[in-house]
């Protein structure tokens, strides 16, 4: 097997007295998608904020394409440039028109011309169905499309992994579909993935590895469906039987 | 006698408009309006404040409002990123320097930097304007520092996150995405600074200006001076009152629409 593109090591994580990661041992190879369930307060979003160090971890590695993001001489700035996040909230910079909010990282960390920005933006806008709202400004779109900006925005560096954190959570029911669509597509395409996610039919359907996180640990792992449908533990059962009666 | 609560409080109002409407009534006919006018409004004295009243004094008030406010601003700008830097002793040096610089009356400051500081060094200032503009500046600066702090720290926390998970550095961050939209929030409040500053300028020809820096203030006592008459300081309100009001109108209709624009 080859090597990890993520990889992470015995990983703690506390704010203050709350030990909100207890030793994390995960590594995910390329072109895997990941999903990781678990309910609020599981440590689920801290555990994908360690990836690309948005949380600087008490204890343990961070491994990403190869380069160890915890260690003292890692230039953080740089190594970022290997993850795309995506984030609840969209968090779109809403002083920039759409398309440069694309841009703005390849031309201020970059240094790209802006016509070659540009033309990288119309084709990410595209594909995520986008390619009209160029001008627009944050604020005139719905939730969906904010969020599918906010993909189109942490692909433009070209990251080797994508992390969504709870990427649907806050959007209107009917709009989750067309983001759910647009993270589809990326996996087929062979983007590797870490999701964070309260969306099963997505994890069953996309997901190659399901993880169950609770209590700071991850309690259980495997193929969606025997994460989904046959969890062993008890916890898993318990988290599952109330996630899918809703 | 029966009365509702409401009544009474409708005889109440009544009785209180009735007493004013007397008293303003006597006031106007006790008042000797032509010597109030003759000494307040005199028609050839306010004539003759033009056109210097504008051409210098009111220049003047503005090159020293616009310095002071670009200096301010400048020094708003660094001791804000100061007070919010994860070091220590930049934070104490803000908050020092902010405290320090409210603390103390204008008046007094700008005669320690204005004259206090050249007498015991023996430095002179190179420039009459600066030596006005710079103290004006320094506390501008303390001033405005709060307002940019308050700014960035309305913009939500997740700009800041998604700006570094792009692979931006903490300072590029700050200036491309945090800075620009703390900005949008401050105009309105900056422009009520920038308000005060406009009526602060006055306090600066305590420093002896010379006849080349005159402001709207000091313009308006000299010729109160020269006249024995108090016109020339009327006009000079008005004249301060041409700037400002029209700012503060801005700065309330800009605050009012984005009350309606955010969501």
């Amino acid at each position: 097997m080859s090597e990890p593109l993520v990889e992470l090591r015995q990983l703690h994580k506390s704010f203050g007295d709350n030990h909100v990661l207890r030793g994390i041992d995960l590594s995910v190879a390329k072109g895997e998608v990941l999903c990781i369930i678990g309910p609020s307060g599981s440590g689920k979003s801290t555990l994908l904020r360690c990836v690309n160090l948005l949380e600087h971890p008490t204890g343990g590695q961070v491994f990403v394409a190869g380069v160890e993001l915890t260690h003292r001489d890692c230039d953080i700035d740089k190594a970022r440039r290997a993850t795309g996040m995506v984030f609840q909230q969209f968090n779109l910079f809403s002083h920039l028109s759409v398309r440069d909010n694309v841009t703005i990282s390849l031309r201020k960390v970059l240094k790209m011309k802006r016509a070659e920005a540009n033309a990288r933006a119309d084709i990410l806008l595209d594909r995520v169905g986008l390619g009209d709202k160029a001008s627009a400004y944050p604020a005139q779109l719905s939730g969906g499309q904010q969020q599918r900006v906010a993909i189109a925005r942490a692909l433009a560096m070209e990251p080797s992994v994508m992390l969504f954190d709870e990427a649907t959570s806050a959007l209107d029911p009917e709009l989750v579909g067309d983001v759910l669509g647009v993270m589809r597509e990326l996996a087929e395409e062979g983007m590797t993935m870490l999701v964070v996610t309260h969306e099963m039919g997505f994890a069953r359907n996309v997901a190659d590895r399901v993880i169950f996180m609770d209590g700071g640990v991850i309690v259980e792992e495997g193929k969606p469906s025997q994460v989904i449908n046959e969890p062993r533990e008890e916890r898993t059962k318990k988290f599952l039987a109330n996630v899918l009666e809703n | 006698m029966n009365m509702s609560r409401r009544q009474r409080l409708q005889l109440v109002r009544g009785g209180i408009y009735a007493l004013t409407i007397a008293a303003l009534a006597l006031l106007i006919i006790s008042v000797d309006w032509g010597a109030l006018g003759g000494a307040l409004f005199k028609w050839d004295v306010v004539k003759k404040q033009f056109p210097d009243i504008l051409t210098s004094a009111l220049r003047n008030t503005i090159i020293f409002t616009i310095f002071g406010f670009i200096g301010g601003l400048s020094l708003g700008l660094l001791l804000a990123i100061m007070r919010l830097s994860k070091s220590k002793p930049y934070r104490w040096f803000a908050a020092t320097y902010i405290e320090i610089l409210r603390g103390v009356p204008l008046l007094v400051t700008l005669l320690i930097l204005g004259f206090g500081i050249p007498i015991a060094t023996g430095w002179s200032w190179p420039n009459p304007y600066l030596q006005g503009a710079v103290p004006l500046a320094l506390v501008a600066g303390a001033y405005i520092a709060e307002t940019v702090r308050a700014g960035i720290e309305a913009v939500p926390r997740g700009q800041m996150e998604a700006a570094r998970s792009l692979g931006m550095s903490y300072t590029r961050a700050m200036v491309t995405v945090i800075i620009p939209q703390a900005f949008r929030i401050i105009v309105p409040p900056l422009t009520n600074e920038f308000v005060l500053l406009i009526k602060d300028t006055s306090l600066i020809s305590v420093l002896g200006v010379t006849e080349r820096t005159l402001d709207l203030a000091r313009f308006g006592r000299n010729g109160v001076n020269d006249s024995a008459n108090a016109t020339p300081l009327v006009v000079a309100g008005l004249v301060y009152l041409a700037l400002t009001i029209p700012l503060t109108q801005l700065a309330a209709w800009m605050e009012r629409r984005s009350k309606v624009g955010r969501r």
